[in-house]
């Protein structure tokens, strides 16, 4: 009896392990493509990750409903992987890995903020996997890294852009900053637009506060900037922070203008900051009040399909997956193998010179970073982010 | 002269909160001798109660003015933060008490609770940030080149009245007493006909009442919530806590507002970069337990609350 029981309890493990054997099998052609999303869908920013993964599924749609996307002459279905990084550095790579070695995905889209784009980026070029960032910024996400693109301009543009236009608009003489000292895209974009500040011989920076993510009591770094008496502030930071920032600006009596940054444009902001954030301008990446053409196109649907006006995010995201979806239709041919795949994705991106996107048109410089126009936004009386003026490298 | 009054108003500002959550602390520990690491969550939990009662108070079916809507909401969002920490002590610690469970795991039970508070919140309400309404017109007072809000004073205010008050109940009254008599022996003091587990749910209901009180404060000031709020916050103001002299009123209030200068301090000074104000701030709080270990106004094996 011992005997048989231990026979059966071995032919039981033997065809557990050889089921395992088997699922790796099957037939090599591949029945979909993969591509991963690497999205802050909780955590500091999650309408951040809401706003792209809707405009993916939206685009997901498209192209399953026309049957799939067709490359060298055959038709396959694509498939997204969202995964969530809860707008953390260390868990932006975590996903990065977890999309390339688990799910075997060609290539990854996100992470959007440059607080997770630049470790991300480093992980996705370490392991061979094309990356684009949406939305990302700064510089160093894809610096020396061959694997890595995005389809936003970068902070070296967008600094002297805000610098350019509050002298202007705003006849400043002198600027203050208030940043977040632990955010890649925040600092970065802090330090960019005071040494070009500088450089244009416009005044000094008379206030260069920092602040750390989770602070939520600014009145000290406030009264600092206050008493050096700014002509404007600059406020580079996410839109939540951005809300409580003005709030308490101007609790503590500061009256002039903020100008802000592209982590501005979400409706979000609105609806944390109330009136209080009405009549400031920020740059940014597109208009959606006023847009033509493709660009309308895509509004029009994103609202009437989820009720909200998309943000720049979605419309980057939006641009980021047309962009490797040519990627791919370069590639000629769909691998089984992903890491074969992946090469040619990425041979298949570096080819691509300029793209045409509902964000405008823009061209690939040789670090895969795209030249392309900024523009600046108002916020207008009722919350409405209106077009001001578009200002091209 | 106008920048450093300016400051020392900021300061107290945001010392108030530190001593207000400081106070659940030291209370919860001067009778229990238990660190109740859920209390910062149960701040939070405040904040979030008080944005639904006005969310209801204010909509349609009510329509209360924001002013009434404060009025009313003060009392219901205590009312409703202390069921919330009779709770907790029911299903969590009791059980635990009764078994004579070590003290160790009992804060370790603290500490999970404070984790399931965050992320059924997160599971509930969700990721997105909520925008605490306006309940007071706020008016901006100028004096010089210094400027304080009405909020401000009545934040300030309401630390120094819950001092006051809790001070007085300790100190001056027959449960705050049995309170006392509990934090020095909890084996003979049922012998006296005390009912230990009523005094101990008493003491719940204060703590959590007046975290309640400061995350409706705090909406108020910050009127930007999300479900992980009370995390840093109340771990400072533990900090702010033992460096006072955990299980001492006086203690945790002077601990709130010290650590609430030092911060805005650090920030404030010239030449200084706010990126050390944490540094700065936890250096200094660890100096004065070098020379203090007890803290300010604790003393070794404290019989105070």
């Amino acid at each position: 009896m011992k005997g048989f029981l231990k026979s059966v309890g071995l032919l039981t493990i033997m065809l557990v392990c050889s089921a395992f054997l088997l699922a790796g099998c099957g037939d090599d052609a591949p029945k979909t493509i993969k591509i991963g999303f690497n999205l802050p869908l909780t955590g500091d920013i999650p309408e951040v990750g809401e706003g792209s993964k809707n405009a993916a599924e939206m685009y997901l749609k498209d192209i399953n409903d026309a049957g799939g996307l067709e490359v060298g002459g055959k038709k396959y279905p694509l498939e997204f992987i969202y995964m969530d990084n809860e707008s953390k550095a260390e868990s932006a790579t975590n996903v990065a890995l977890k999309l390339i070695e688990q799910d075997n995905v060609i290539a990854i889209i996100g992470p959007n903020s440059s607080k997770q784009a630049v470790p991300a980026g480093g992980t996705c070029n370490d392991n061979h996997t094309p990356m684009i960032s949406p939305w990302s910024t700064n510089p160093n996400t894809t610096l020396d890294r061959p694997w890595v693109f995005r389809a936003a301009f970068l902070d070296p543009f967008q600094g002297p852009v805000v610098a350019d236009f509050a002298a202007k608009k705003f006849g400043a003489k002198t600027a203050a900053v208030i940043f977040d000292v632990s955010n890649d895209y925040s600092k970065g974009l802090a330090e960019i637009f005071k040494s070009s500040w500088e450089a244009k011989g416009l005044g000094p920076v008379v206030a260069f506060e920092s602040h750390g993510t989770k602070d939520q009591d600014f009145s000290a770094q406030l009264t600092t900037v206050i008493a050096a008496n700014p002509d404007f502030i600059f406020v580079p930071d996410n839109y939540n922070q951005v809300a409580l920032i003005i709030q308490q600006a101007r609790d503590l009596g500061y009256t002039g203008p903020f100008m802000g940054s592209d982590a501005w444009g979400t409706p979000d902001l609105i609806k944390l900051c109330g009136d209080q954030c009405y009549n400031n301008y920020f740059s940014t990446h597109y208009a959606a009040a006023g847009a033509k053409g493709a660009t309308k196109v895509f509004i029009d649907r994103y609202e009437a399909a989820y009720g909200s006006t998309p943000a720049d995010y979605a419309a980057l995201t939006w641009d980021s997956i047309g962009i490797m979806i040519e990627a791919i239709k370069n590639a000629g041919k769909v691998e089984a193998d992903p890491v074969a795949m992946r090469e040619a994705v990425r041979e298949g991106l570096s080819a691509i010179k300029s793209f045409d996107g509902i964000t405008g048109s823009s061209k690939f410089d040789a670090q895969g970073d795209p030249i392309k126009c900024a523009v600046v936004v108002k916020i207008n009386d009722k919350g409405e982010f209106v077009f001001e003026e578009s200002v091209c490298p | 002269m106008d920048f450093l009054i300016q400051n020392i108003l900021n300061a107290l500002q945001w010392g108030s909160f530190y001593a207000l959550i400081a106070l659940g602390y030291t209370l919860v520990y001067g009778v229990l001798r238990l660190i109740n690491f859920a209390h910062g969550d149960i701040f939070m939990v405040g904040a979030y109660i008080a944005f639904g009662i006005s969310g209801v108070l204010l909509g349609p079916s009510i329509g209360l003015s924001p002013l009434w809507t404060f009025v009313v909401a003060v009392p219901l969002t205590m009312a409703l933060t202390a069921c919330v920490g009779v709770t907790l002590e029911r299903i969590a610690y009791r059980p635990l008490r009764r078994k004579g469970a070590h003290r160790l795991y009992v804060v370790i039970t603290a500490l999970m609770c404070g984790f399931i508070l965050e992320y059924s919140n997160l599971a509930v309400l969700g990721a997105e940030r909520l925008k605490f309404p306006e309940l007071i017109q706020k008016s901006i007072w100028h004096m010089g080149d210094v400027t304080i809000t009405n909020l401000k004073v009545i934040v300030i205010v309401a630390a120094i009245a819950v001092f006051v008050l809790l001070n007085f109940i300790v100190t001056k009254t027959k449960i705050g007493m049995a309170m006392r008599g509990i934090s020095y022996d909890k084996f003979a003091i049922p012998l006296m006909g005390i009912p230990i587990d009523f005094i101990i749910v008493f003491t719940f209901v204060l703590g959590s009442a007046f975290a309640g009180l400061a995350g409706l404060l705090y909406a108020m000031s910050y009127p930007i919530l999300e479900p992980f709020m009370g995390m840093l916050i109340g771990w400072k103001a533990f900090i702010a806590a033992v460096v006072g002299g955990i299980g001492d009123i006086k203690g945790a209030f002077v601990g709130g507002f010290l650590l609430g200068f030092i911060e805005v301090g650090v920030v404030a000074m010239p030449g200084l970069e706010s990126t050390y104000r944490d540094l700065f701030a936890f250096s200094i709080l660890l100096i004065i337990l070098w020379v203090k270990p007890t803290g300010l106004f604790g003393m070794p094996q404290s019989t105070k609350i």
